[in-house]
């Protein structure tokens, strides 16, 4: 396996001797196939992967990728991999995370990978619930939800993913559904090669503790009514029949049918890459039934990234400075002879 | 310059700045000091300053300070009693008087001994009346009146002219003390380059203060501290926060590897990641972290990746990184954390020193979870310590905790530069690149550290992490193998011992009474014992800087005295320790927490009635 030249890897290739241990039915098998399908498509050696994950059932996700791994402790999975990238710009580093790891516990490391813009790729599994402590509610669960810690339902309020990564200064935001996996693969393959933070939000099933919460716009029957793929430099459309579409009705998007003198040419046309996240940020918060929830590659803009800048203004100064190793630090300023 | 007929020799002198927080009295000391110390002399400083960057104008509480004693032999301390203390306001006075030596001098501000300054600082009328101030050589000088005279043609601003006050008074120092002024002058032509007429300003202030004292010599004697007798080297002053960074730049370049610092602002510690920061030419990549926990998180990050990785912290941060330390314990990845203590508990007092933190370096963790721990003893020797807390955290792959204080990082003194030639090579343990799968948790007969595999290296891809494992790397719950685990990691750490030099003791090898530091204490308990020695007691002292594992010797050396007392800037922390480790002797303890130093004589005081038996 290992003669393989990296253009030439499977799914398989990535995969490592460990014993996938989630529950029967749950989602990340699906995520977990997806992203060894993305790995094989890169074309970047194997060895040079590595996969950062906190505390939480997705974050066992590393034990199961031939890669480097690094399993951490709960939130700190933004840092750890902040700081792998930092120190090696060459390697592929993939952040796999949950709702409560990256928005809860690591809620302030996740906005400041983002701020920096540092090239990783997060993964975010979002099942807007506790799984590995047993079904407590999490800072996505809807308001009103009733948990093991809600008995009477939650009153709070929950993030939305896109939206707090669009404060944070994200430039890249997709969302996907565990089980879509043909979409996944195609996310994660564009999320590693921008450069910059990617933010993947996976609508991810919990089997045992939140069975079905995607399902209002998930389930097979629906989905094409009630979610939209958003594709770069195509018209907004979705719904069974194709026949609806996504228009700008003042400053709010409006669901409008085709027909009845609306054509295309009336309809939004996707531009992940605008800078400006007005009309992204709204496409990130559309929620079902007043919108279809958006699916797919929703901000993807470039910009400087901070492993790059550190390398730059690292080699600036070692053009510029008298001091090149230690003996010439140690010898330099003010410095006496005492015979 | 100027007739200096009453020139008294002396061998060594404490003088101690002090004035408001604005009034510049850092750069006055530290400008003092550095000329002192390319005069030859031997020194250390100490700076006291509080919190507040500008606390209320003429407070008692808004005292900043500089000491710093040379001499013309080895100096331990930054001293205990100020032979000349330079007072810019009356309550400065406040927090001084007590701090002057019988027979020393004040030099004051009269201009400032204002009614509305005496009554701020707590005074009915007469400052110097108050404080019983009969032994001392009083100056007064119209400090603020002269540099306004100085300066008056000069086309500053008021505010500029008042800010050189603090220059007027080094130049009376200065004459005191039968020193040059071209250290200083050409410290403010290269600081103010862009700005000559600020530059030249300080200077005049600065001559015009000389003159001044040189004026009214008839008053005071001149001091001379002739150089040092120290060992020939090339020398240049250095504190203990630049000297630990430097120190970990050091190893880095020993090891042949890059350095990663992920640090948090916070004092007093801030200054290792600032330095750090500076060193762009020497590769050092700094991050300055969202908080604490993604400070050592992302040196955990730069170590997996390979990376010499360091946290710097004090006190509370380094609560914060509890967790991280116990997986860098779990993972087995080389980190040094720095911790640089203060007063605590929680924000305590964020710019004092203290050594309470000992037991948290030592055990605050979850679980069994070893680290190595180190504590420098002097400013200079903080390079010495940092070293060898990465060399010890790269070849046994474990963290590491270098405990300094804020009296060490921020305090002075001149260090004989090392070659890098002469320091140790540090050996990465490297796994062997044939060896495939690779075995994350396999180990070295010898140590019982695992190897360091990178990512970015064909074959031996895989995966650590905080969960218990196997030594394939599994996670596993098997009973049997968590406590070989936790075994092996705590053997790991203790065959760390096999290079811990043997503790040296000052003083008597053997008999009445056992004097015992740790860390940043070394100097005031080293100078203590040195005159107890000279006034014919039979005292020893040791200092530990090695405090797990601690050296081979203790109990060799212990069992030779009658008495042991242990000195620390703290409840009994390390009294305790080794009241656990080594539980035949009886511990005496001399403690003191009010966020300062021990005085030399405070432990000799209680050293001396220690061996009268009382």
């Amino acid at each position: 396996m290992d003669e393989h030249r990296s253009s030439e890897y499977t799914p398989k290739d990535f995969k490592s001797d460990q014993e996938v241990r989630w529950c029967p039915g749950c989602g990340d098998h699906a995520v977990l196939n997806a992203v060894q399908r993305a790995l094989s498509e890169l074309g970047i050696p194997r060895e040079n992967f590595a996969f950062i994950s906190g505390i939480g059932c997705s974050s066992r996700f590393p034990y199961y990728m031939n890669t480097y791994g690094f399993h951490s402790i709960h939130g700190r999975a933004s840092a750890i991999a902040t700081g792998v990238k930092t120190a090696n710009p060459r390697l592929s580093v993939w952040q796999i995370t949950g709702d409560g790891d990256a928005l809860a516990i690591g809620g302030n490391h996740f906005i400041h990978a983002i701020r920096r813009n540092i090239d990783i790729n997060i993964i975010l599994f979002n099942n807007e619930i506790y799984g590995l402590t047993k079904g407590q509610y999490s800072p996505t669960s809807e308001r009103g939800l009733v948990t093991k810690t809600s008995p009477f339902g939650t009153v709070e309020e929950p993030f939305s993913v896109g939206e707090l990564v669009i404060g944070a200064k994200g430039k890249f935001f997709a969302r996907t559904v565990d089980a879509n996996v043909t979409l996944s693969t195609r996310i994660y393959v564009e999320a590693a090669k921008h450069k910059g933070t990617s933010v993947i939000e996976v609508l991810q099933n919990c089997v045992i503790f939140n069975d079905g919460i995607h399902d209002v716009i998930a389930d097979k029957e629906v989905r094409d009514e009630r979610t939209i793929i958003l594709k770069e430099g195509e018209p907004m459309i979705f719904g069974n029949n194709r026949d609806k579409g996504l228009a700008l009705d003042g400053l709010k998007l409006r669901v409008v049918s085709l027909g009845n003198g609306i054509t295309e040419k009336d309809l939004l046309v996707h531009d992940p890459r605008e800078p400006n996240p007005g009309i992204q940020y709204m496409l990130a918060n559309m929620r079902y039934p007043e919108y279809p929830m958006a699916l797919g590659i929703i901000r993807a803009v470039s910009g400087q990234t901070y492993e790059i800048a550190v390398e730059e203004q690292i080699s600036e100064m070692q053009k510029k400075s008298p001091v090149a190793c230690m003996d010439d630090l140690l010898k330099s300023g003010s410095t006496w002879k005492v015979e | 310059m100027g007739n200096k007929s009453r020139v008294i020799e002396k061998e060594e002198v404490v003088i101690r700045f002090s004035g408001d927080s604005g009034d510049g009295m850092q750069l006055t000391g530290t400008l003092f000091s550095d000329t002192a110390a390319l005069d030859g002399n031997d020194l250390s400083t100490f700076p006291d300053y509080p919190a507040e960057i500008r606390a209320p104008q003429g407070s008692v509480g808004g005292v900043s300070g500089f000491q710093v004693h040379l001499g013309h032999s080895e100096i331990f301390t930054p001293g205990d009693l100020a032979d000349v203390l330079v007072a810019m306001n009356p309550a400065a006075v406040k927090a001084n008087a007590k701090s002057i030596r019988q027979g020393g001098t004040l030099i004051y501000d009269e201009d400032n001994f204002t009614d509305k300054n005496i009554k701020k600082a707590g005074y009915e009328a007469d400052p110097l009346k108050e404080e019983k101030l009969e032994g001392v050589h009083i100056i007064a000088a119209p400090v603020s009146s002269m540099v306004k005279e100085a300066l008056k043609d000069f086309g500053l601003d008021p505010k500029s002219v008042l800010r050189t006050k603090n220059m007027f008074a080094l130049g009376m120092v200065y004459w005191l003390f039968d020193r040059k002024l071209d250290y200083t002058e050409k410290y403010f032509e290269k600081k103010f380059s862009k700005k000559p007429q600020i530059a030249e300003a300080n200077k005049i202030a600065l001559r015009a203060g000389y003159y001044y004292a040189e004026t009214i010599e008839a008053l005071t004697p001149v001091y001379r501290v002739s150089p040092a007798r120290i060992a020939p080297g090339i020398y240049r002053n250095i504190c203990g926060n630049a000297a630990t960074a430097w120190g970990l730049m050091a190893a880095a370049e020993k090891a042949g590897l890059k350095l990663f610092v992920g640090s948090y602002p916070i004092t007093p510690a801030t200054g290792i990641l600032e330095e750090l920061a500076l060193r762009k030419d020497l590769g050092v990549k700094s991050f300055q972290a969202e908080d604490e926990i993604a400070g050592i998180c992302t040196a955990l990050g730069a170590s997996f990746a390979g990376y010499l990785a360091v946290t710097s912290t004090s006190g509370p941060g380094l609560a914060l990184k509890t967790e991280a330390i116990g997986l860098a314990v779990m993972a087995e990845l080389p980190i040094v954390i720095v911790n640089v203590q203060r007063g605590g508990p929680s924000t305590g007092l964020p710019t004092k020193t203290e050594q309470a933190d000992l037991l948290q370096a030592l055990y605050g963790r979850n679980g069994e979870c070893p680290v190595v721990v180190l504590a420098a003893s002097t400013p200079a020797d903080c390079f010495d310590y940092a070293f060898e807390a990465a060399r010890i955290a790269v070849e046994h792959m474990t963290p590491v905790i270098l405990l300094t204080d804020s009296y060490l990082a921020n305090g002075t003194e001149p260090w004989r530069i090392p070659e890098m030639k002469d320091l140790p090579d540090i050996m990465p343990p490297r796994p062997a690149q044939e060896e495939t799968p690779f075995l994350p948790y396999k180990r070295d007969e010898k140590r019982l550290s695992r190897y360091w595999a990178i990512p970015g290296t064909p074959g031996l891809e895989h995966r650590i992490g905080g969960l218990e494992k196997t030594v394939k790397g599994t996670v596993s719950y098997i009973p049997d193998n968590h406590e070989l685990m936790v075994r092996l990691r705590a053997e790991k750490v203790s065959r760390v011992e096999e290079k811990v030099p043997d503790l040296k003791v000052t003083g008597h090898e053997s008999g009445e009474l056992l004097v015992v530091g740790w860390g940043g204490s070394y100097g005031y308990i080293m100078a203590a014992v040195r005159e107890l020695k000279e006034e014919g007691h039979n005292v020893g002292f040791v200092n530990f800087n090695y405090l797990n594992p601690l050296p081979k010797n203790v109990r060799e050396i212990f069992s030779k005295y009658q008495k042991i007392v242990v000195c620390e800037l703290n409840l009994g922390q390390m009294a305790n320790y080794l009241r656990m480790k080594y539980q035949e002797f009886t511990y005496l303890q001399i403690n003191k927490v009010q966020g300062l130093p021990f005085t030399l004589q405070e432990i000799k005081d209680q050293c001396i009635k220690i061996l009268e038996g009382k």
